[in-house]
């Protein structure tokens, strides 16, 4: 086995190979064979770095250099100079927005500097597809624990002592899960890993099974010991390739290692695991519809009870946890329940992986430890606002969180305090927005995805979230009414209030939230007939301020309507009847003398 | 017996752990709004899937609102079914259902007897407050059940019925969020799938959405005519049913006033389904001694049991479902086609008629035979045998829209020849009824002695499944009884598996059977409306002098001045049928 | 592959994949470890920085010496090359010149490992290795 001196680690992230990881791996490959460095470099494909924000990412072992929004064609040089000449690619290097400064270490970045890797830890560490490298960390050796030296219970007491909680979003404790799924009698039970993660933005759970497989395949094992089953099922969306081709590696290697199927470590436990596929339809996101999807029947809820522990997949008990719960497990019954429940608040554990997307400078994949605050997590791990904006709003918990604001930035977050303040934790999407954004659009933005969604067997979710997005759509045409403002209230609590599953449950979020704590914004679309972010375009108009206009006739030349008429060197007029708002006058003015009001 | 303890409506309740919130608030009197909750007791039929929210209730210490059709009791449960919070949640949403669905009440089929209208008038509901798009859908109207998924309220109670009750498998939700609706695959018409035009949906349809496709405007059309001369005949399970759409107590029997209302309707003969049902037992009954004799004297090939063939969604569903095994059901016809095959050739001839100017018209507690007589093989150079298929329901219309008076009418006899008939035909319109009256005929030709007596009380009751053996003096013959297609496919299933010991087997599509049929006045959820039916049908029975299918002397004339015997040349020319794999039809 | 019978095959496979990964646990714990940079430049490589960087790899590997071994561009000591830094754990790092395998050897005996200091030490501190290095 070649001893390698260097590893070049590569994004094998769906993103960074979108934007032609796969290439510069190859093109990396290529130049060090020309320079006959095979047999002291490896080239490595790994999961997310989490950086997506300036993908895709090259990481250089042993002296950690961090290249960032590499082409194939850097490979070259990322050769010649770093690894031949042993100087670091400049360009490449990350630039700090605010000092300036390059960066060469990850560490040093602002981005990585507050996160605590724990699901993630594997994650642009290792190759994905290569079980030796798990292993090499400590991979499995929690299922050999467990196996070998722990009872079912004592196993779950360590969960349940962990204090861990479900990250699928209900933040229900995982341990007391197991363990009702463990005290139900059955012949046969399952374990099922909840994979179908269709939160807009989200991609958590892919980059996890992406980039660190066996971490969940392993926690499905010992979920298996614990509650009794010998089967576990991996409920994909279908739209995840890259996730579905390196789980079926893993499954593959874990078999032949025998660490899957018959009498795993010689102790007579049995296991294996089997993939599912979604659609991609939200709801299965939720349990019980997901098993019935599993089961053939159309993706829709039932009631709970009787809750899957007791009844699920077939009838049988059914454990049902998500991806990031599963990839914490293995590193807790390695470090321990206390070591565990160190990290967090008091009653949220651990760390929360978050997809951090919207207005912020750094968007990507971040996990931080619960009680991190979203001050800290939008400004210090984020970079802040794009374009020196001013931070309005964060929006947490995917499609049917609340929408936070400025006063809410101190909070430190765990499951109860985002409850608290009208979100959620949800799965983890976090969706920043700034002063740009108006937050009668926003509602009406989640609940066009919610309506989309909804499965369609409740009414209240069925029809209610089609009539509060027909009444927002109203608001933002500048159609509202006061009354509508009563009635978008009191629909909004009664589905909240009625709905069969979370879905509807929780699907009004955006709208309470953004009605609570913009409330003066609602007013203004209904009594002003304004937009303040100046987003709705029914509400806004384009006009030419006379004198600052000095007739270049640039704007009526660019208007594709020809709403703007005017002789030359004379003031323009838009005729507000044919305007589009468009917008490419104001665009196109040099002297700023159009203006949005 | 689990015993829970709870608080509802400040009243204290004790209940048997298990009990729903909707049953132990019946229990002392409180009514739980329901819309799509369904349930018929003792029948094994649930429907519930907590999808219409207007049952909710407050529980204390819950975070939201609770479907009292799906939620257990709980010890110590504090609840509130008609709180400020509950009401006002259960009007919102049933705005929000109302805002989703056509204001067209005044032509709608369903008017008066729409769950939902119901629902409406009983919360109060004055005005829709949100407003919005309405879904719309293309309508799908086959020669029984139209569809007009713009009425559906995803109750999913059809889709209980077609795929849990009757295991058609036909209706499933389909699309999702705000345009989902209950549809056959790919939004085919029914048409096109393996629908047996059961019409149970239809039965169990709370509003206008699904309806059977009515034939009373034709008939009247008919009457009108001059030229023609219209023929009615009456199904069994009619008599037991029609009275409850004149708010009858259930199970009352009307013939008499039915046979009357029917003449003023202006048909020119008002003969009885009953005749021809005697007519079946002749020709089924024969066959099943065939086949049986056959079997005793050793033949391999004989296919044995035999099963019934007078329920057509029945025939539909063997058809679609199991068409490697045609060749076992009986293949005499039912009793309406055996009807129209008889009206329109030895009828005809006695009115010196051509079979073109003779209608006939049947009424129907089915929807199934609307869709069976229009089959082709029942055609005669084009001229269907029986014209036109009503529904009980719609005699009902047909009646009111005659304006009269049902309940003052007096009672009136069948007209002769087709309108005699024996108790062994009246109990066709029950589950075990047709099977009985075989046995009834089918003893007393193979012993050639009288039978000792004449209910077998083995062969009934409301079990979906049943089973007896009878002994044909030292033969024992077993005897096998389904109803509801689910149950049949059970059965189905064991004589596909080489699994089944019975000689003879009667299925019915509808669950009680005819009474229970899709074209009967609706139950509205409750069962005891149906066994008041089947009471009513034995009643009728035990009161007719006759009641041995072969002693009816119109039938024994029938044989012996035009068919010739049972099974015979000409029975099988005019009484027998042939059934087709329909499975390859709908195949896409 | 063989089968995993036992949680002890397990570990010992462990133990014998750790290389795979060794490097790059190494590297995210740099402080923690003995850092060896190699000037690579162009004089360092044609004075033979490429023989001693491989040899001290191998060898302090050999003697499972937990180091991380990384190439640096020219320190500014051409006339000393081959020139490697040496940063033990919670010290100033310390510049060696005109390095071989053999001095490389006595480096890692002596300074490596027992903390005595070898001849042929370049008297800078870390400050001015920095700055020269921003040059």
């Amino acid at each position: 086995m070649a001893k390698y001196k260097n590893h070049i680690l590569v994004c094998g992230g769906t993103g960074c190979r979108a934007s032609q990881g796969e290439e510069i791996v190859q093109n990396l490959g290529k130049v060090i064979e020309e320079n006959s460095l095979e047999n002291e470099v490896q080239v490595v494909r790994t999961g997310c770095f989490g950086f997506c924000e300036k993908g895709p990412v090259v990481k250089m072992v042993p002296d950690n250099t961090f290249y960032v929004q590499v082409t194939p064609e850097d490979a070259t040089e990322i050769v010649s100079e770093h690894l031949v000449k042993g100087r670091k690619v400049e360009r490449l290097l990350y630039t700090d927005p605010e000092t300036q400064e390059r960066v060469s270490e990850s560490k040093d970045m602002g981005f990585y500097k507050k996160q605590i890797r724990i699901a993630l830890r594997n994650c642009g560490f290792i190759n994905p597809e290569n079980i030796d490298e798990y292993i090499a960390r400590d991979g499995y050796a929690a299922l050999g624990k467990v196996l070998t030296e722990l009872t079912p219970e004592e196993a779950i007491k360590v969960i349940i002592d962990s204090g861990l909680r479900g990250r699928g979003g209900g933040g229900f404790p995982t341990g007391l899960k197991w363990d009702i799924t463990r005290k139900v009698e059955a012949e046969q039970k399952y374990v099922v890993c909840n994979a179908d993660e269709g939160d807009p933005g989200a991609f958590m759970d892919r980059s996890i099974l992406e980039g660190d497989p066996h971490a969940v395949l392993e926690a499905m094992a010992i979920n298996g010991y614990c509650t009794g089953a010998t089967k576990g099922l991996i409920y994909i969306r279908a739209e995840y390739p890259l996730a579905i081709s390196r789980l079926k590696i893993a499954i593959n290697q874990a078999r032949e290692y025998g660490l899957l199927g018959e009498d795993i470590f010689g102790t007579g436990f049995s296991f294996d695991v089997e993939l599912r596929y979604g659609a991609g339809a939200f709801v299965c996101g939720e349990e019980t519809s997901l098993i019935h999807s599993m089961e053939g029947l159309r993706g829709e809820p039932t009631v709970k009870p009787p809750f899957p522990s007791e009844s699920g997949y077939k009838g049988m008990p059914t454990n049902v946890n998500n991806v990031e719960t599963y990839a914490n497990i293995p590193v807790i019954i390695l470090e321990g329940a206390e070591w565990f429940s160190s990290i967090g608040t008091e009653k949220s554990k651990g760390t929360k992986v978050f997809a951090l997307a919207g207005k912020v400078n750094n968007v990507g994949l971040i996990e931080v430890p619960m009680g991190t605050t979203l001050r800290e997590v939008i400004f210090d791990i984020g970079g802040g606002i794009k374009d020196g904006k001013k931070f309005k709003a964060v929006q947490t918990g995917g499609p049917s969180g609340g929408c936070l604001t400025e006063k809410h930035l101190d909070i430190p977050i765990d499951y109860d305090n985002l409850l608290a303040c009208g979100s959620m934790m949800g799965s983890g999407g976090m969706i920043v927005m700034d002063e740009d954004d108006c937050m009668v659009s926003v509602a009406k933005f989640y609940l066009d995805f919610t309506v989309e969604e909804s499965c369609g067997k409740c009414a209240p979710c069925r029809i209610g979230n089609k009539r509060l997005y027909e009444m927002l759509d109203k608001l933002t045409e500048g159609k509202g009414t006061e009354e509508d403002l009563t009635l978008l209230r009191n629909l909004s609590n009664v589905i909240k209030d009625t709905s069969l599953c979370g879905l509807g449950q929780t699907s009004p979020n955006p709208v309470l939230s953004t009605m609570e704590n913009f409330a003066d914004e609602y007013e203004a679309h209904v009594r002003d007939g304004k937009c303040p972010a100046g987003q709705c375009k029914s509400l806004m108009q384009y006009v030419i301020e006379a004198e600052k206009c000095i007739g270049c006739t640039l704007c009526s030349r660019v208007c594709p309507v020809d709403a703007i008429t005017g002789d030359k060197k004379e003031p323009h007029l838009i005729s507000q009847e044919t305007c589009i708002k468009c917008g490419a006058c104001y665009e196109k003015c040099k002297f700023g003398a159009i203006s949005i009001q | 017996m689990e015993i829970v303890q709870l608080s509802i409506d400040n009243k204290k309740v004790v209940v048997e752990k298990g009990t729903t919130i909707l049953e132990a608030a019946k229990n002392i009197g409180v009514d739980i709004p329901t819309l799509c909750h369904m349930k018929l007791h003792d029948m094994n039929i649930e429907n519930k899937p907590g999808g219409c929210r207007v049952c909710v209730v407050e529980v204390e210490g819950r975070r939201n609102l609770a479907p009292a059709c799906k939620t257990e009791c709980t010890e110590g449960m504090d609840i509130q079914t008609h709180s400020v919070r509950v009401v006002n949640a259960r009007r919102t949403v049933m705005e929000l259902i109302l805002s989703d669905h056509p204001f067209d009440c005044l032509v709608c089929a369903k008017s008066g007897d729409c769950e939902l209208q119901t629902m409406a008038q009983n919360l109060g509901i004055r005005e829709v407050r949100y407003q919005g798009e309405k879904n719309s859908y293309k309508s799908d109207e086959s020669p029984a059940i139209v569809r007009e998924m713009e009425k559906c309220i995803m109750c999913r109670r059809c889709e209980t019925a077609c795929n849990e009750v009757q295991t058609v498998g036909v209706l499933s939700a389909v699309n999702r969020g705000f345009e989902s609706v209950v549809a056959p695959a790919f939004e085919m018409d029914l048409d096109h799938s393996a629908c047996t035009f059961c019409g149970q949906c239809v039965a169990v349809c709370p509003t206008g959405a699904l309806t059977e496709r009515d034939s009373s405007a034709k008939v009247m059309d008919a009457i009108v005519d001059p030229k023609k001369t219209v023929i009615v005949q009456t199904a069994p399970a009619v008599r037991a049913a029609l009275g409850e759409e004149f708010g009858m107590e259930a199970g009352t029997l009307v013939t008499g006033k039915m046979v009357s209302a029917l003449r003023k309707l202006g048909f020119d003969h008002v003969f009885d389904t009953d005749f021809a049902a005697d007519l079946t037992i002749m020709e089924e009954g024969t066959e099943l001694l065939g086949r049986l004799g056959k079997h005793l004297a050793g033949d391999k090939d004989v296919k044995l049991p035999i099963l019934t063939s007078c329920c057509p969604g029945w025939v539909n569903f063997f058809e679609h479902q199991f068409p490697d095994m045609i060749d076992i059901p009986s293949t005499a016809k039912s009793p309406q086609q055996m009807f129209g095959a008889i009206a329109k050739t030895y009828f005809a001839d006695q009115l010196k008629q051509k079979r073109e100017d003779v209608v006939v018209v049947s009424v129907m507690p089915c929807l199934a035979k609307k869709y069976e007589c229009a089959r082709d093989e029942f055609k005669v150079d084009g001229d269907p045998d029986v014209n036109l298929s009503i529904s009980t329901r719609e005699l009902a219309q047909m009646i009111r829209n005659a304006n009269l008076n049902f309940e003052a009418l007096e009672e009136d006899d069948f007209d002769q020849p087709l309108g005699e008939s024996t108790g062994a035909a009246v109990i066709f319109g029950t589950t075990g009824g047709v099977i009985e009256a075989a046995v009834r005929t089918a003893y007393e030709v193979h012993t050639k002695k009288p039978l000792p007596k004449l209910d077998f009380e083995e062969l009934r009751g409301f079990e979906g499944i049943r089973s007896a053996t009878i002994d044909f003096d030292g033969l024992p013959i077993n005897i096998g009884i389904a109803h509801g297609l689910g149950n049949a496919r059970k059965l189905l299933e064991d004589i596909r598996a080489g699994k089944s010991q019975f000689h003879a087997i009667e299925i019915m599509a509808c669950p009680g059977g005819c009474i229970g049929g899709g074209g009967q006045p609706y139950h509205h959820g409750d069962v005891e409306v149906l066994k008041k039916r089947q009471r009513a049908i034995y009643e009728e029975d035990k009161g007719k002098v006759l009641r041995k299918s072969h002693e009816n002397p119109f039938v024994q004339k029938l044989y012996s001045e035009f068919l010739g015997e049972p099974c015979g040349h000409k029975s099988h020319e005019l009484l027998h049928t042939h059934y087709y794999d329909k499975k390859k039809k709908i195949e896409i | 592959m063989s089968k995993v019978k036992s949680l002890a095959d397990l570990r010992k496979m462990r133990d014998e994949l750790q290389t795979k990964v060794s490097l790059r646990e190494k590297s995210d714990h740099p402080d923690k470890l003995v850092q060896v940079k190699v000037s690579m430049a162009t004089c360092g490589i044609a004075s033979g920085a490429k023989e001693v960087m491989n040899h001290m790899i191998e060898e302090m590997d050999r003697q499972a010496i937990d180091a991380i071994v990384t190439q640096t561009g020219c320190m500014g000591y051409c006339y000393a090359e081959p020139t490697i830094e040496v940063t033990l754990p919670n010290s100033a790092p310390v510049v060696f010149g005109h390095v071989d395998n053999k001095k490389a050897n006595e480096i890692i005996e002596k300074y490596i490992i027992r903390g005595e200091l070898v001849d042929g030490i370049i008297p800078v501190n870390y400050e001015t290795v920095k700055e020269n290095k921003n040059e």
